[in-house]
């Protein structure tokens, strides 16, 4: 029997529910639903396609068992903190799962036809750039390689040279795909080397940026996939992932006030540590139990994140803290600038996981203009999204910069293990400020310290 | 592939790349990595195309890289929706 219209209405349904799922993703309270909605969808479309006239289930019944379970233990353990590394390798999973489509089709050798077989070296390429783009970003986010920016001579020049190889075995390979061989090898092996020559350059900071393209990549690559086996399916849920990745990529680009050219191909750490400007002033350490007293006769409390909270893996007691500040009769907020972290929103599931509750985290734009009214700021972990440099040194690499206006607070308190200068090597005028005061140690036990502190009292 | 089919697909893309910037536009900036997770089981459609060259047996290399794509991408699909859903639980209001 031949399914193949009830299997494309339920592609149309799977689509329907993805397009819900993502809808309901817009409030917190729906987004649990949603999720749950998008996955029946999912369900849907595999089990119509199982319906495909003609399929032997041994291989796909082994190769679902392994994912599954992989797919599984990597969901249930992975900590919070590393969710931007589980992110970059899924993105991975995806581009490499569309290579391999690409290349099973072309293998089956059903069809030739020319549009197939520019759809399929698109979906290798994409796929490919995608994946080892994703292990390295992967890499450098979980600390196997270096997280700086690795810039050398003639980068720019060698992955031109890379795109323009890939481009020529491209048409050789179009032109006869059945004679070319060689040529669709070299394409795979040459898309590999692109991916991992097109992030190495780019630092740990910059991460955020990388991640969301290569989401939006492995959205399109599935999208290419979707072109090779002509699935409508494919090519709506691939759009969908690649719209979302693109309007993220935006997101963070802005947030930093730098073009998407300019995180790709700078190497921004490596290029800034010429641009050391002088200190001023002095800077003011604090103790704990100075730092309590103030924190103990305050009305309004802000903390603002930053990676350094993921680091010290402080978020649980900075709830803690929070909770006895508000049993003290204190407003506590959190604000939370979009590039604060590794990947999109990273510091706002930290918070949640250490049961903050939603409405206290606030955007940067709603929380700045309050700034003036707050009684202590404390800054964990975060650095160049506070550095009041952005907003008047024409000088400063990050001049023009939105950041969290901090240092407005009546008192800011800054929660850092040392002096060094954050991660783009510029120096922070905020520590010198009159009314900053410098905490210093792992931020981790410092919080633990406030939060003794206010146990003992 | 012929031209007719060509240009109803890329209609398709076309429709949907607009679908997905509405949609995604209003998600807030608190949702954004679970909406990462969560759009990575999308791409995790993927494996439709896996089970069909998986399951073809057409010739062993064709059903070998199906067969690793259908691991890739279910791994994709599972992981994605479930460390998704794991995220979402924490989201708690006062």
């Amino acid at each position: 029997m031949d399914f193949t219209i009830l299997i494309n209405i339920v592609y149309i349904i799977a689509a329907i529910l993805f397009a819900l799922g993502l809808k309901m993703l817009s409030s917190p309270e729906s987004a649990r639903k949603g999720n749950l909605i998008s996955a029946v969808g999912m369900f849907l479309a595999v089990v119509a396609t199982l319906l495909t006239k003609g399929l032997s289930f041994q291989w796909i019944v082994l190769g679902i068992f392994i994912g599954s379970i992989l797919g599984i233990f990597a969901a249930r353990l992975i900590a919070m903190t590393a969710m931007p590394e589980m992110v970059a390798l899924l993105n991975g999973f995806g581009g490499i799962a569309s290579l391999l489509v690409g290349w099973a089709v072309f293998h089956a050798g059903l069809r030739v036809e020319l549009l197939t077989i520019i759809t399929v070296f698109l979906s290798v390429l994409i796929g490919g750039v995608t994946f080892t783009g994703s292990i390295v970003a992967w890499g450098k986010l979980s600390g196997v390689f270096p997280s700086k920016s690795l810039l050398f001579q003639g980068q720019k020049i060698l992955n031109l040279t890379l795109l323009l190889s890939i481009l020529t075995c491209g048409i050789v390979f179009i032109s006869n795909p059945a004679a070319n061989y060689q040529a669709f090898l070299l394409i795979v092996a040459l898309s590999f080397f692109l991916g991992i020559s097109s992030v190495i350059p780019i630092g740990g900071a910059d991460m955020p940026v990388v991640i969301s393209l290569l989401n939006s990549y492995s959205g399109l690559a599935a999208c290419a996939a979707g072109f090779v086996i002509k699935n409508n399916i494919l090519i709506v849920a691939g759009a969908l992932v690649g719209a979302s990745g693109i309007i993220l990529t935006r997101i963070m680009c802005k947030a930093m006030n730098r073009s998407i050219a300019n995180v790709l191909f700078s190497g921004f750490g490596s290029v800034i540590k010429q641009a050391v400007g002088e200190e001023k002033g002095d800077i003011k350490p604090i103790n704990v139990q100075d730092a309590y007293l103030i924190l103990e006769a305050a009305k309004s409390v802000v903390f603002v994140p930053g990676y350094g909270l993921a680091v010290a893996q402080a978020q649980h007691v900075v709830r803690e803290l929070g909770g006895l500040l508000e049993e003290n009769g204190c407003e506590v907020e959190y604000a939370i600038h979009p590039v604060a972290g590794r990947m999109p929103g990273h510091m706002n599931v930290l918070l949640a996981e250490a049961n903050v509750p939603y409405d206290q985290l606030f955007e940067m734009d709603n929380i700045n203009p309050k700034f003036n009214a707050v009684d202590v700021c404390v800054v964990i972990g975060a650095n160049d999204v506070v550095n009041p440099a952005a907003l008047h040194d024409k000088t400063s690499p990050i001049y023009g910069m939105p950041i969290i206006e901090a240092y407005k607070a009546k008192t800011v308190f800054v929660l850092k293990r040392s002096m060094a200068t954050g991660f783009a090597g510029i120096p922070n005028e905020l520590f010198f400020y009159e009314n900053t005061r410098m905490l210093f140690g792992d931020a981790k036990k410092t919080i633990s310290g406030l939060v003794a502190e206010f146990k003992e009292s | 592939m012929g031209i007719d089919l060509f240009i109803f697909l890329l209609f398709i893309l076309v429709l949907s790349v607009f679908l997905g910037f509405e949609l995604i536009s209003k998600v807030p900036s608190i949702l954004h990595t679970p909406l990462m997770s969560g759009s990575n089981a999308i791409s995790g459609i993927t494996l439709v195309g896996a089970l069909v060259s998986a399951g073809a047996e057409s010739n062993t290399i064709s059903t070998t890289l199906g067969t690793l794509a259908v691991v890739f991408a279910t791994i994709n699909v599972v992981g994605g929706y479930l460390v998704t859903d794991r995220m979402l639980k924490m989201f708690k209001k006062r």
